[in-house]
């Protein structure tokens, strides 16, 4: 069994032991292909026998919908839009993420708290205080973080979508008036703040400027060695 | 904590549940704004933005102690920053219903790590003055119980499972909200208010102290109504 721990302390009245499930963390901006690597790998634990839950952000009943239509306004200040995401991140957290690992199963979570600080750093929060945050989240046992370039990523959102997303292109920052321009300068601030998380937490960087199927290659051949070493620490 | 020089001047009150300290704000409202200040009046849990999911989640019992306190601070961090503080900034008197020690009491006695909640609320500044509205609590359980109110589940502490009985739940929590609010008092430096006076004495005290500390003609709307 692998012995969970959280950066910090845990929430209060959260109990660690015996969470015998796996927890396994997919990050990367949108139209890294993130979702997609998720699914695939979802499938495939489930193929082979892992009972998967996947988890991501803005899922919690409690606020993710009052957060969805505060977004559409546009009107939260930076803080206010961290800490419902905080909240929304706890209440899953504590009702979704911990009860899955305890009853056993493989948590795939789609993003996890490295994308919700990295957000939050760009935007000017100070380190500490996010960091303080988010240190009531349980430690994954792998970090996968998926990385495209700025081109890589306009390219397939627009062939996609037709249109750059609003907050993906930090236009509530002010960087630039134009779209394009705003969506390459802040996914390069998003990376750069990922890199420094990547130091601080130690991550594996997964190289998403490559086919959908080399990635996920990659991807199960990590998850592969995550079950295995935890499976023979147990004997 | 920010503690750099604004304009303005910040007054919270804070006290059980009870303590009067409601109907103390409103009077003081009303005397500064008699007096033609300019002055601003904020509650606790009132960010329309945010009420939404705060009720959402009390209604279904659906929060922990952790995402209760954070649905609090995510009010309190929208009211802060799109009021509080602009006003403190513009030169207004801001008069806080309860304030960030509400959550370092209430958030403690449910288990939250103190560092934590301060962490949390470290982006806001402290009160010029805080009045801290303090009775026996037997007083204050009194006032509320008197009736035999509807309580609500949250408001009784009925997640802690101290007691089945909502009223003993009550009493109980309110005892270790009163114990953190007491502890506080000197980490914080609060003004202590006797709020077993008569509503008029402690309303006259608290004017006075006001009067004392703050030079309140420099507070006057320059445009006359």
């Amino acid at each position: 069994m692998s012995e969970k721990k959280c950066y910090g302390n845990p929430p209060p009245h959260v109990d660690l032991s015996r969470l015998s499930g796996f927890l396994i963390v997919i990050e990367g901006p949108d139209s890294s292909g993130r979702s997609t690597q998720t699914r695939m790998l979802s499938n495939w634990l489930e193929q082979r026998g892992y009972a998967v839950v996947q988890t991501g952000l803005l899922r919690s009943p409690i606020v993710g919908p009052a957060l969805e239509a505060a977004k559409q306004g546009n009107v939260l200040s930076p803080r206010t839009m961290s800490l419902f995401y905080a909240t929304d991140f706890y209440d899953q957290l504590e009702n979704t993420i911990v009860p899955a690992l305890r009853a056993g199963y493989i948590v795939l979570a789609d993003r996890y708290v490295y994308t919700l600080q990295a957000r939050d750093l760009v935007r000017g929060a100070d380190p500490g205080w996010v960091e303080s945050l988010y240190s009531m989240a349980i430690v994954p046992d792998a970090v996968f973080f998926l990385m495209a370039s700025s081109r890589n990523l306009v390219e397939r959102t627009l062939t996609a979508n037709q249109l750059l997303d609003y907050w993906e292109s930090g236009m509530d920052i002010g960087i630039s008036r134009n779209w394009f321009e705003s969506f390459i300068r802040y996914q390069r601030r998003l990376r750069v703040e990922f890199k420094n998380l990547q130091e601080k937490y130690g991550f594996e960087i997964v190289d998403a400027n490559r086919s959908v199927n080399a990635i996920q290659k990659g991807l199960r051949a990590h998850v592969e060695t995550v079950l295995h070493d935890t499976r023979s620490v147990l004997g | 904590m920010v503690t750099d020089h604004i304009p303005g001047r910040l007054i919270a009150v804070e006290g059980l549940d009870g303590s009067g300290k409601s109907t103390q704000i409103h009077l003081l409202y009303q005397w500064l704004n008699g007096l033609g200040c300019k002055v601003f009046f904020s509650e606790w849990n009132s960010s329309s933005i945010v009420r939404s999911a705060t009720r959402k989640g009390k209604k279904k019992q659906l929060l922990t102690p952790t995402t209760f306190s954070l649905i609090h601070a995510t009010d309190f961090a929208d009211r802060y920053e799109r009021q509080i503080l602009p006003m403190l900034e513009a030169g207004y008197i801001v008069l806080c219903d309860r304030y960030i020690y509400t959550s370092f009491a209430r958030d403690g006695v449910r288990g939250c790590d103190s560092h934590w909640l301060r962490k949390l609320y470290g982006f806001a500044r402290h009160p010029h003055i805080t009045l801290y509205f303090e009775l026996p609590l037997e007083t204050a359980l009194g006032r509320i119980l008197e009736g035999r109110p509807q309580l609500k589940y949250f408001e009784a502490g009925m997640d802690l499972n101290l007691s089945g009985d909502i009223y003993e739940s009550f009493r109980i929590f309110q005892g270790r909200v009163k114990e953190q609010y007491d502890a506080m008092a000197e980490e914080f430096g609060f003004t202590v208010i006797d709020a077993s006076q008569h509503i008029h004495v402690q309303q006259e005290s608290v004017r006075e102290m006001i009067e004392e500390k703050i030079d309140l003609p420099r507070f006057k709307l320059r445009v006359k109504r």
